[in-house]
């Protein structure tokens, strides 16, 4: 252990971070007396001439030594793994500890993902970004790249997904040479801005998102700076969970250093560096049979869509309109087993807070892929060289433009892959492997955000030196619908889709955080699976009141929101949008002391289950589950739910016997039943028990048979309906800002526009 | 490694097998080299026509050769188009765009808002009027083609044998 000369023993209890004196390393600190940006530069030419990682054409040690060489990555894996489940316990921030909201990569010196933990894998490439701009300008002469620095980002723009994800790098030297980086990430509570909340809504520009570091040296020798330190306290609004955080990662990228000092102690530096390098061509390697293997050669389109209903809700006059965001895409799959996904035609990036960076889509498209894909490969970048991408710049899954707000790009990226996972799903149902089918999920949001402050006499009653300031961003928001597959439902409200570790965490926990909000209610919310022979995994629903509080706010992200964001499958149909009910100044603190019933839920919005049991003087009910931090009082409640996935094949072709367990576990209703699929039948809600009428069943599915000959037209009678629409600009104003923003930016899908609706080549939207 | 007999990609195919067995016979990877082919052959024994299926695209359409070429084919044995056009322009189609419309399928507030030019387009065998499938687009979408399987590239390259349909051809 070449790096260390004093012993732990320099442990600061004042500061609760070690400090250690280590060795300088006087640059080039490269492997064999390389740059690291020539050993990027060489990794990257080679990469180009020859298609695999560094050009190995052999993977020497894994075949001669297979089991070192196996033994080497279960280590690695093992280190980031034990890392993450060890550091969690420093933070505080239930969405670190109680979630799990955190993951640890480590990288080569040039900057290329070897292994991550589990966790918000998410990250396995945005660390890899920060590590090459660093590189590229030359923090290695200029700012310095030493042993026992720390550093920092979580510039979405330079490799981050959202700016509350914030991150720590720490260089691990061996004998004066840089061996590997390791990376820490946890995700804030709160990153300060001009709300509160972890995934800001009203955010309009970089200004407006809160604290950010771009690739900033934060400490040394171990240590993190005082200036920095000072930072992080004054600029969020809960300085003790950043805090925490922070020493979280620290430990962990600590702990994955040491792991990788015993791994080299015991294998020797060369073999070491060998293996990494096996391990990065090796994932690559893997992802192309695996696509073999899985998918069909050809090329799969589809889109999704993201409306922005913020011409009544925005707060900045520049926003105060609304917009659609176009996603489409397009997968090929080639002879060779590459794979390449293109998205020409995304919309232009806007004044909102859903922009999102190309290392944020490149990291999607990894939480994807190592769900549909490489459940059991080496995750690392090595499948990322294997995927060709085109995130066009300028449009909003690449916009290059720091200036913009970042806060919230899962707005981008959720309905994104959507259209990737259904786009791989045909190719798995055409080649016989069923099970594997996904037609999507619903977007991880409706979970309430926000923050407040408790009462002076409440605060004083909590035992923790929290202060009275209390952060709202519970993660109910992890447990939606998954989509249907093409061999049974979906799952039932216990999915998210950038963790596949989802947790919902305990009510409990959570209260013990956000104070003031507590929960009334959790309960399956019926009809919001997507319908389908197979249909999507159920979506729930939960009721809130603030209590013992002042000065709270309290806001929705809601995806899907005033539209569907996607479809389903062969039939099947998108699960239903979210919507909001909020009620403010109201009678339940006169219920609660009767023993009255209150709100538990909306089982019914179209009856108003919600009003039935409760007076306000405020009822807000809003077909768009979006709005802006809003005052809420104590008494006030919230109504939130969660999403259903989208189905699979013909509602028509589901069992009677699988809707009558879907009555009575109130994943449907009655009438949705009849009207979908055609089951009539009595349910006595008493005994919860449905009694299907199965000749009137039979005749009316064989009416809707002839409903849909009645009520269907021909594709040139649609055609000619939908094109006179097009000529008239016969859409709203967010559609309006979907097709001007594409046109503009894409002259490819204009014209592909025009071409299929016969246009003239001056059309424009 | 998977390896599932006829009778089970059968099961698998109906929808008859439980959360464990898949789980534990289907699920787990590496799949079964042979999948395709014995999917190909359950399906094949189901349809009602000799003519070659050659890629199965959703539950109810197939890519098939004929003598006459390759055409896009549902299960009722209904010809949709050649195999290299957008078999949806021969679909029978319901858009759902109106509030009353889309409350057949899911109730008030939980579909599109009212103010939004969102349709839903339900596309329909014109054989049997099974729904194939369902687009979620805004007004004016153009109608995208799902899926362009690279039929010879699949079987030549990567299954070593020609089509079906071009083996044929190849023994006449």
């Amino acid at each position: 252990m070449s790096e260390q000369q004093d012993s732990p023993e320099l442990y600061d209890p004042g500061t609760t971070t070690r400090e250690r004196r280590f060795d300088h390393a006087e640059p080039p600190i490269g492997w064999d007396g390389q740059t690291l940006q020539e050993m990027l530069d060489e990794s990257e030419r080679l990469m180009e001439e020859t298609g695999r990682y560094r050009g190995l054409d052999e993977l020497k040690l894994k075949n001669r030594d297979r089991f070192t060489y196996e033994r080497l990555y279960s280590r690695l894996r093992g280190a980031l793994v034990s890392a993450r489940e060890t550091a969690l316990h420093v933070s505080a921030s239930p969405i670190v500890r109680e979630i799990g909201e955190l993951c640890f990569q480590i990288y080569t010196p040039e900057g290329d993902s070897i292994a991550v933990s589990t966790g918000i894998i998410v990250h396995v490439h945005t660390g890899s970004l920060a590590i090459k701009y660093m590189i590229e300008e030359d923090y290695e002469h200029d700012r310095g790249i030493q042993p026992g620095d720390v550093f920092c980002n979580n510039d979405n723009d330079l490799g981050n997904v959202h700016t509350t994800d914030v991150h720590t790098f720490v260089p691990i030297f061996y004998e004066g040479e840089l061996v590997a980086w390791a990376d820490g990430v946890t995700h804030e509570i709160d990153i300060g801005g001009m709300t509160p909340g972890h995934d800001q809504v009203a955010s309009t520009n970089r200004h407006e998102d809160g604290l950010y570091a771009t690739c900033e040296k934060i400490g040394e020798d171990d240590k993190l700076y005082q200036d920095w330190r000072d930072r992080g306290q004054r600029g969020t609004r809960t300085p003790m969970y950043w805090d925490l955080d922070e020493k979280c990662r620290l430990a962990g990228c600590h702990m994955i250093r040491e792991a990788v000092h015993e791994m080299i102690d015991d294998v020797g530096v060369n073999r070491f560096k060998q293996f990494v390098y096996e391990a990065v061509e090796e994932g690559r390697r893997t992802m192309e049979s695996r696509v073999q293997e899985r998918l069909f050669p050809g090329t799969y389109r589809d889109a999704s869509f993201f409306p922005i209903a913020w011409k009544d809700k925005a707060w900045q006059p520049g926003s105060k309109k609304d917009m659609m965001n176009h996603l489409p895409v397009e997968v090929t799959v080639d002879g060779d087993g590459g794979l390449e996904l293109d998205m020409e035609g995304a919309s232009p990036p806007g004044p909102h807070a859903f922009n999102c960076a190309e290392g944020s889509m490149e990291g999607g498209m990894w939480v994807a892929l190592t769900q549909c894909l490489l459940h059991d490969g080496k995750v690392n970048d090595g499948s990322y060289f294997a995927v060709d991408t085109n995130y066009p710049e300028g449009s909003v899954t690449n916009p290059q433009d720091p200036e913009l707000s970042y806060h919230t790009p899962w707005a981008t990226i959720m309905p994104t892959y959507q259209a990737v996972w259904k786009s791989l799903s045909r190719g798995f149902f055409s080649r016989g492997f069923r099970e594997e089918v996904v037609t999507g999920y619903s977007e991880t949001t409706d979970a309430v955000q926000g923050g407040g402050k408790l009462l002076p006499e409440l605060a004083e009653a909590i035992p923790d030196a929290v202060g009275d300031y209390y952060p709202v961003g519970p993660f109910e928001l992890s447990c939606q619908g998954l989509g249907a597959s093409a061999v049974r439902d979906g799952l039932d409200h216990g999915y998210a889709m950038w963790n596949p570790e989802s947790d919902l965490g305990d009510v409990e926990e959570w209260e013990q955080t956000q104070w003031g909000l507590i929960q009334l209610a959790r309960t399956v919310k019926p009809n919001t699976a997507g319908h389908g022979k197979y249909r999507g995994g159920s979506g729930w629903e939960g009721v809130y009141t603030v209590q013992g509080s002042e000065d709270v706010s309290l806001y929705n992200l809601c995806i899907p929101d005033v539209t569907f964001t996607t479809s389903g499958m062969s039939g099947g149909y998108p699960g239903a949008t979210k919507y909001s009910v909020r009620a403010h100044d109201t009678d339940f603190a006169e219920r609660t002391a009767n023993g009255e019933p209150y709100p538990v839920g909306d089982d019914r919005p179209d009856e108003g289950t919600f009003e039935e049991h409760i007076e306000a003087d405020e009822l807000i009910r809003d077909h768009s589950g979006m709005f802006y931090p809003e005052e809420f009082e104590n008494d006030d409640l919230l109504h939130y739910k969660m999403g259903g996935g989208p189905g699979f094949g013909d509602p028509l072709s589901r069992s009677v016997d699988q809707l009558k367990e879907d009555v009575e576990g109130d994943i449907f209703t009655p009438d949705i039943v009849e009207s979908v699929y055609g089951v009539v039948g009595d349910y006595d809600t008493e005994a919860r028990e449905f009694t299907v009428d199965e000749e009137a069943t039979e005749a009316r599915r064989e009416e809707m048979i002839e409903e849909r000959k009645e009520q269907s037209q021909s594709f040139e009678e649609f055609f000619d309906e939908e094109r006179e629409r097009v000529e008239e600009r016969d859409w709203n104003e967010g559609v309006q800002w979907m097709y001007e923003g594409v046109f503009e930016l894409s002259e490819d899908w204009a014209e592909e526009f025009r071409g299929f609706w016969n246009l003239d080549a001056a059309f424009t939207p | 490694m998977t390896d599932l007999e006829k009778h089970r990609v059968r099961q698998l195919i109906d929808g008859e097998l439980s959360w464990d067995e898949l789980r534990n016979e289907v699920l787990p990877d590496p799949k079964d080299p042979d999948r395709f082919a014995k999917t190909r052959e359950v399906l094949q024994e189901r349809v009602d026509w000799e003519d070659p299926i050659l890629v199965p695209l959703n539950d109810h359409l197939y890519v098939v050769g004929t003598d006459g070429g390759r055409v896009i084919r549902a299960e009722c044995g209904e010809d949709l188009c050649d195999a290299d056009e957008n078999w949806k322009r021969s679909c029978r189609i319901r858009v759902r765009e109106d509030e009353d419309e889309l409350e057949e399928v899911y109730p008030e507030y939980m579909h599109v808002a009212p103010d939004w030019a969102f349709e839903l387009r339900e596309w329909f065998c014109p054989g049997c009027y099974e729904l194939v499938d369902v687009d979620a687009v805004p007004v004016g979408y153009p109608v995208v083609r799902p899926f362009e399987p690279d039929v010879d590239t699949f079987y030549e390259e990567w299954q070593g044998r020609p089509a079906p349909d071009r083996a044929e051809e190849a023994a006449d």
